[in-house]
């Protein structure tokens, strides 16, 4: 749970003594020009960062300032939530609207005065957190706070008057550059600065998506075809639920203004796209080609689900065993984890997590093969397997202990399995040709398919 | 981009002494002041201070960025304002940048001194550089200091007109700052609105309207002449911008146009209608022709056309509002394009998941079958959190039906048994209301429940309880066993809402467990002050039940129970106590209420009706604020329903107006001369021509003469056009049957020129219809030029022939007030389908107007207009409809005229010849009774009163066959005999010709591909691979329009299907060896591929 001090007495506010009042006021004066006209229309008025221990970080308006007291709406809902991912997105306060977002331990907080589409707000702040993942490498708390400049300077160039303007990471990386140290360096010691001092032209053009100028030695393209699992499979081990997710994430280091073409051998087998802006859609409906003048640099060019009619080849299968006895405190686990028509791959980077019944104290287990942890706490079991070999088959057997007393647990918990393949897409799909045109040269060009397990529960 | 860096370092090196003399004497008067003001400032802000005074940049960007991190963690740091604001000058980005910052975070509070930095932006929005002029007014405007709203007014009407799209969109997010800073200014900042909606750039698109939607949302005649640039723009524009358009453009729909439900059922109502009152249908096909058939609005339609592709954004909030706009705009069968990708939005966030969910909610409550298809998507994961489970929940029990009911419930069985316990309950709750939803699972849902009852969980258990008195209570005739069991647990749960609901129950059926029920109340009296108030209420309640039903087991218990509440402490429960022995047990006091006890207690409760939470939500617009919270957020704009009367859909004509201007003043007295003049004029001088003089050779003008003559015939009797079609079956005969009648067309019509004065509407149709001609003949039809060039050659003498035909217009000029609506819808194609011949003789070249060919060129809408024309071949083929021996000597043949027809939008036109073989007067032909698919409709022709021996007579009938081939069944009757007979009609028949550009086909080919298209190769007879027999054989085999092609050896026609006008586009390409590739574009995928196959043949064949 989080430790926070009441309403009216959170730490980092500026003047501690005149914050209650402050906070009526501030109320005040909303309703007031509430009354009076529908005054202060915009979209995002304002931005708070909070931390997991209900410290908020960071704060950001962009137009007349709202106090941090509206937050206590939120720390209020906050508590009525069990645990941080029940915390509703869309809270309703008397004269605002707090839309947030939870990612990477840190609660993204807009107030909002007016209708908006709450997807809208929801959207933008993702968008918020990935750059700041693409920015500083990691969206947390430190990273935020060691560059709060940087910080401050994205979020003026992101949000014009609460209506987003540059939120394409090309066009910022143009205005704003990224933090590296080299850079810092050089920058104390000449005194040039991070701010870009050109037009992104990509703003002014049709592309925007794509900075201009851009210039590599050695021209590369590459193409990652991740494929997710999701499945949800019962305990006689029959598919309940099996869908492949799939995404294009690419990386593209290409110099000027190339304009590619990606075609599949199986195009056909995509039954929902949705696409990077740069993707020419008309070409696509009528030849399944993906067309499009790409973004510098790494970007997600299509993610796509293949139809749930198409059968799924579960590439692992589990045999468990977990009883608990009636009026004992102790309970038998034993799982073994196989492979299954992964057409000649191995199956790799296997992990099972079990989210153990409360009633769990401690787990006495062996593992053939991996390592596990038990979380007394939080009641996870963690076991990382790693390679799947099917002449020895990993497992895990042990005994496991309850609370005495407790009642035994009626269910079986369910298991989580991630597993990784390489070299191979699960549906079967394949990159035909790249082409490029517009530039001379000639660059290299890779694809690579992995298959994944997404949401994949036993 | 280093190096970049580098040079820049050098260049702010040198710039900056310079800078801060610059800087220096615009603010110098009020530093002394200021510093007068803080002189209680803190030792660390008077080193900020020093940072900021000194002459380097680096330290005054290390004091910037340390006020920055101060005003990021929400630190007080406005004692700096006068120190920062003089750096606003810096020549050093970063440094401006930062004071940017400081600026819009501090001016509203210090106003007086903000107005020092005015200058400095009022400087740079004359910069030649387009992103410094942008962000000036960025910052401008977004000082909140009310002096200065002159300027900013004076800045964003500059800007609104500046050549950088870049600078113009950051007017647009200027003008709402400026308006919530002062409203006053409304009226001025409309106009700079109105301004840049009128911008083609994507980049303005989306700022402005925003700015629409905040400033001036209920100005909706300012989207009019904008829309269709929108629509065609809205796939360029970004993200954001997209998301606000589709949000305004819904609105804007919604005011705009029909609604597409309606007819669904209303077609549906009269098809009912018509079953039941066959006798009187001939009464009820009249109203039917009344009743305007729905079409939808063409730029109704292209809104959905261009919004469909958005579906497959990245961004969930460009997908959401795609969604709501098909939900509310959208026919019904055609919204459910939507769910797939909604669905497809629930891998992603948490939160992003919570907004969908709750939308699919919604949807699925009102059209389970949009989601049906998706149930496993809604599957729950033990990983999800509670609130998506709940909703994931939710939409399983929408979607719920006696198909899916047994895999649902098994799905909820593993639910219930889930660690998450509210989660468990709230399934328990869903498996309540399948329950009471789907009777056939009433009881399965009650005996899982009545297991759940010993399960060990007790939030379960309790759960159960209350659904299970929820159910029984909806039909409580045999559940004697459930209330039995359930009174035996009594002794093991302890959840209080769960004991109230078994008590509750108990007393409630007393009756029917007599002997169990005392013994309860035995055991519960023991107990009572140890329950909860909730469960002491119920022990009152059944006390007083068993008091009234069996008081003599019961009397002293309930007197009992009674006592105890009487000294309870909660007030509410004496309440009750008082209440209920006063009007239980008899005393003198006691006065009439007491007879009704027993009607008081044990009256019959309704049942609850377990309910959706999600059902009242609806009324709010999906995808909004307020749709999430379900309560009215401060500024939702109701979306308004649907008008009863579309409004005038002329107004949203922007380019035909405007490059019109030349003509409005013609337009006051003659507006019908507006569409002809400007696009035909010259066969428009040459009809008038014909028409003023009245002695003219030309062809094609005389033709239309004749017509005029027709149409008024026609209206008098019916029987007389009919007798004049007896001519013609083959196409060159009815070549020859016109200039026949031509000549005498001619004459007569001089002897009528006064009746055709009152026919005004007739001759303006044939205005366009004969400047057609010219267009479409050029286009394709060998079998025209003649008149083509007759009337180029005619059209010399221009001027004069439409200075006279003007003056006659005035005179007509005020018969045409019903004929002027017609001119001013340029793109409205209903208003072309009835070209008035009801004429049964297949003429050659009855046209309606294809204006847009070149009106292409002025639309900047690119929405490609597409006109219906009638078709110059005929097929000669006739069909037997009736053979003379089934028909006791009565025969009839039908063949398809292909004629535009009169009846309605949807029907296909059906000539049908009946003859009388026999040597008796057949009496009363007519249609009897229908045996019609679902749909399908049939436009009688009126009855044959009477047909002569040997005699044969022609009508013409309309039936709508719903673009289907299926067969139409009716009966032939005469006046003692009736006959069934049916009508099927060939897939080539199901459609209208339409004209259209090459570039126009192309369009809409490239977006009719993949599903939507069918092909094959085939072999080509060589004397089938002239262009002109291909044309001629296709079109023959199906109701075809030429289209214009420019290569040699592709040919392409397009038609659109009767029924639902969607486009069927054909193109022949030849290849060598004598092959060629068909290829078929329609959305009706089905009609297409039934057409390829009728084609096939056509052309393989010799």
């Amino acid at each position: 749970m989080l430790m926070r001090c009441g309403p009216g007495c959170h730490c980092p506010s500026p003047s501690p003594s005149n914050l209650i009042p402050k906070r009526v006021t501030s109320k005040e004066s909303c309703q007031a020009t509430d009354g009076k006209h529908r005054q202060s229309q915009k979209m995002i008025h304002s931005l708070f960062l909070i931390n997991c221990s209900g410290d908020i970080f960071l704060e950001k308006h962009w137009k007349s300032v709202v106090s941090q007291s509206v937050c206590d709406y939120f720390f209020e809902a906050q508590e009525k939530a069990i645990d941080v991912e029940n915390v509703p997105p869309v809270i309703s306060t008397p004269h605002h609207y707090l839309i947030s977002i939870y990612r990477d331990k840190i609660f993204f907080v807009s107030v909002i005065q007016t209708e908006v589409p709450p997807l809208f707000v929801i959207e933008f702040l993702h968008r918020v957190a990935d750059t700041f993942q693409d920015y500083f490498g990691e969206c947390s708390e430190t990273a935020i706070k060691d560059n709060v400049v940087i910080v401050y300077e994205l979020l003026e160039e992101m949000l014009d008057n609460g209506f987003p303007l540059a939120t394409e990471s090309n066009i910022l990386k143009e205005l704003i550059k990224p933090p590296t140290i080299l850079r810092s360096v050089v920058n104390s010691i000449t005194g040039s600065s991070n701010v870009g001092d050109t037009l992104p032209t990509g703003q002014l053009s049709n592309i925007p998506w794509r900075r201009a100028g851009v210039k590599y030695t050695n021209n590369e393209a590459y193409f990652d075809v991740i494929e997710e699992i999701d499945a949800i499979i019962d305990k006689s081990g029959s598919t309940v639920f099996a869908e492949i997710q799939g995404v294009i994430d690419s990386c593209i280091k290409l110099s000027g203004m190339p304009d590619l073409s990606l075609s599949f051998m199986n195009p056909r087998l995509l039954d929902d796209v949705s696409f990077h802006p740069c993707i020419r859609f008309k070409r696509w409906e009528s030849e399944r080609v993906l067309s499009f003048i790409p973004p510098d640099g790494n970007f997600r060019l299509i993610s796509y689900r293949v139809s749930s009619q198409n059968l799924v080849a579960i590439p692992v299968y589990v045999k468990h065993m977990i009883s608990f006895k009636e009026n004992s405190s102790s309970g038998r686990f034993d799982v073994t984890i196989g492979p299954k028509q992964n057409m000649g791959k191995t199956v790799e980077g296997v992990v099972m997590t079990v989210h153990m019944p409360k009633a769990v104290l401690n787990m006495n287990l062996t593992a053939t093969q991996g390592s596990y942890t038990f979380d007394p706490v939080t009641k996870v079991l963690t076991w990382d397997v790693g390679k799947i070999t099917p002449q020895k088959l990993p497992n895990l057997k042990g005994i496991v202990n309850l609370q005495s007393g407790a009642p035994k647990p009626e269910e079986n918990p369910s298991l989580n399995i991630q597993f990784k393949i390489q070299q191979l897409a699960i549906s079967g799909l394949k990159v035909n040709r790249l082409d490029m045109y517009g530039e001379k040269y000639k660059p290299f060009k890779g694809v690579k398919y992995i298959t994944k397990a997404g949401k994949f529960q036993m | 981009m280093s190096g970049n860096g580098h040079s820049y370092g050098e260049q702010a090196g040198e710039a900056a002494p310079e800078l801060a003399q610059e800087a220096a004497p615009t603010t110098a008067p009020s530093v002394p002041a200021a510093f007068g003001l803080f002189s209680s400032d803190t030792k660390k802000n008077e080193d900020l201070k020093q940072m900021l005074e000194s002459s380097k940049d680096s330290a005054k960007l290390d004091a910037m960025k340390r006020i920055v991190g101060m005003i990021a963690k929400g630190k007080n740091a406005s004692e700096l304002f006068p120190a920062v604001v003089k750096n606003v000058a810096s020549k050093n980005i970063e440094i401006k940048k930062l004071v940017y910052v400081y600026l819009m975070r501090y001016a509203e509070e210090q106003q007086d001194l903000a107005l020092l930095s005015i200058s400095t932006f009022q400087r740079a929005l004359k910069d030649p550089n387009q992103l410094i002029r942008a962000s000036a007014l960025r910052v401008l405007s977004s000082i909140r200091v009310p002096i200065i709203v002159p300027i900013m007014m004076l800045a964003i009407k500059e800007a609104s007109s500046d050549l950088s799209p870049y600078v113009r969109k950051n007017a647009a997010h200027a003008i709402q700052k400026l308006y919530s800073l002062d409203p006053e200014q409304k009226e001025m900042l409309i106009e700079v609105i109105e301004k840049l909606l009128k911008d083609r750039s994507t980049l303005v698109a989306g700022s402005v309207v925003m700015a629409f939607e905040e400033v001036c949302p209920d100005r909706i005649d300012l989207i009019h002449k904008n829309y269709r640039k929108l629509c065609n723009l809205l796939v360029d524009v970004e993200e954001w911008g997209q998301v606000v358009i589709i949000h305004m453009l819904t609105r804007y729909a919604r005011t705009q146009f029909v609604s597409p439900w309606k007819t669904d059922d209303d077609v549906v109502e009269e098809y009912n209608e018509n079953n039941f009152y066959e006798s009187d249908g001939e009464q009820k096909e009249k109203d039917r022709n009344v009743k305007k058939t729905y079409t939808m609005d063409p730029d109704h339609r292209l809104l959905l056309r261009n919004t469909k592709p958005l579906l497959q954004s990245r961004n969930a909030a460009v997908v959401m509002a795609v969604a709501q706009l098909y939900w509310h705009l959208a026919p019904k069968s055609e919204a459910g394009i939507v769910s797939k990708s909604l669905v497809r939005l629930l891998r992603s966030n948490r939160e992003v998941q919570y907004i969908v969910l709750q939308n699919i909610a919604t949807m699925s409550i009102q059209r389970k079958g949009m989601f049906e298809p998706y149930l496993k998507s809604f599957y729950v994961r033990s990983t999800d959190p509670t609130m998506i489970k709940t909703l994931k929940l939710e939409i399983l029990t929408n979607l719920a039906n006696e198909a899916n009911i047994s895999t649902l419930l098994r799905e909820f069985q593993t639910y219930v048994k889930s660690q998450d316990k509210q989660f468990a309950a709230a399934t328990i709750q869903a498996i309540g209301r399948c329950a009471t939803n789907i009777t056939e699972v009433t009881d399965t849902c009650l005996n899982g429940l009545v297991c759940l009852l010993s399960n060990r969980d007790e939030t379960v258990v309790a759960e159960s309880v209350v659904v299970i008195k929820k159910l029984l209570q909806t039909q409580p005739a045999h559940h004697g066993e459930i209330i039995k069991h359930m009174a035996k647990l009594l002794d093991n749960i302890t959840v209080p809402v769960a004991r109230a609901s078994i008590l509750w129950l108990i007393g409630e059926y007393c009756e029917r467990v007599p002997k169990i029920a005392p013994d309860v109340l035995r055991k519960t009296a023991k107990s009572f002050t140890n329950e909860d108030d909730l469960v002491k209420l119920q022990i009152l309640n059944l006390g007083a039940k068993l008091y009234l039903t069996n008081s003599k087991q019961t009397k002293l218990l309930t007197q009992y129970v009674l006592n105890l509440g009487k000294y309870d402490q909660s007030y509410d429960i004496r309440d009750r106590t008082r209440f209920i022995r006063q009007l239980i047990v008899p005393n003198e006091k006691s006065g009439a209420l007491s007879k009704y006890a027993k009607k008081i207690f044990l009256a019959q409760k309704p049942a609850p009706l377990l309910e959706s939470p999600f059902k009242d939500r609806d009324h709010f617009q999906l995808g909004t604020l307020s749709h999430t919270l379900n309560s009215r957020a401060t500024g939702y704009l109701e979306l308004s329903d649907w008008p009863d009367v579309a409004p005038d859909p002329a107004v949203r004509n922007v380019e035909v107006a405007e490059s019109a201007k030349e003509w409005t003043a013609i337009l006051g007295k003659t507006k019908k001369e507006k569409p002809t003049e400007k696009f035909y004029s010259e066969s428009e001088e040459e009809e008038d021509e014909s028409a003023s003089t009245g002695a003219t050779e030309s062809e094609s003008g005389s033709e239309s003469e004749k017509e005029d003559k027709e149409e008024g015939s026609s209206d008098e009797s019916s029987g007389s056009s009919s007798s004049s079609e007896e001519s013609s079956d083959s196409e060159s005969d009815s070549k020859e049957s016109t200039a026949k009648k031509t000549s005498g067309a001619v004459k007569e019509s001089n002897a009528e020129e006064s009746k055709k004065k009152a026919k005004g509407i007739s001759k303006n149709r044939n205005t366009s219809s004969s400047s057609d001609t010219e267009s479409s003949s050029s286009e394709g039809s060998s079998s025209d030029s003649k008149s083509v060039s007759d009337s180029r050659s005619d059209s010399d003498s221009g001027k004069s022939g439409s200075a006279t035909s003007s003056k006659k217009e005035e005179k007509t000029a005020q018969d045409r007030k019903t004929p002027s609506k017609q001119d001013v819808f340029l793109l409205d194609l209903d208003d072309f389908y009835p070209v008035t011949t009801p004429v049964a003789v297949p003429t050659a070249a009855v046209l309606s107007p294809s204006l847009t060919a070149d009106l292409e060129g002025l639309s900047l809408s690119g929405s490609s207009v597409i006109d219906v024309t009638t078709q110059v071949f005929v097929p000669t083929k006739t069909h037997e409809m009736l053979h003379r021996m089934t028909g006791k000597g009565l025969s009839a043949h039908y063949h398809f005229s292909r004629q535009p027809d009169m009846f309605g939008d949807h029907m296909v036109p059906v000539q049908v010849t009946v003859t009388n073989t026999t040597d008796q007067k057949i009496e009363n032909i007519h249609i009897g009774e229908k045996k019609l698919p679902l749909g399908m409709r049939i436009h009688e022709f009126n009855p044959i009163e009477c047909l002569e021996p040997g005699g044969s007579v022609t009508v013409s009938m309309g039936i709508d066959f719903c673009d289907s081939t299926q067969t139409a069944s009716f009966q032939l009757c005469t006046k003692d005999d009736h006959f069934n007979v049916n009508i099927q009609p060939p897939v080539g028949e199901l459609l209208l010709p339409v004209t259209m550009s090459e570039k126009d086909f192309k369009k809409e080919q490239g977006m009719l591909t993949g599903m939507n298209e069918t092909s094959a190769t085939i072999a080509v007879a060589p004397q089938n691979s002239t262009s002109l027999v291909i044309i001629e054989k296709v079109v023959k085999a199906a109701n075809l329009g030429v289209v214009p092609s420019g290569q040699d050896n592709i040919h392409r026609f397009a038609a659109k299907t009767v029924h639902s006008g969607s486009l069927m586009l054909v193109t022949v390409e030849l290849k060598e060896s004598s092959t060629a590739q068909l290829i078929i574009n329609t959305e009706k995928t089905v009609i297409g591929s039934v057409l390829l196959r009728e084609l096939k043949p056509v052309l393989s064949q010799g």
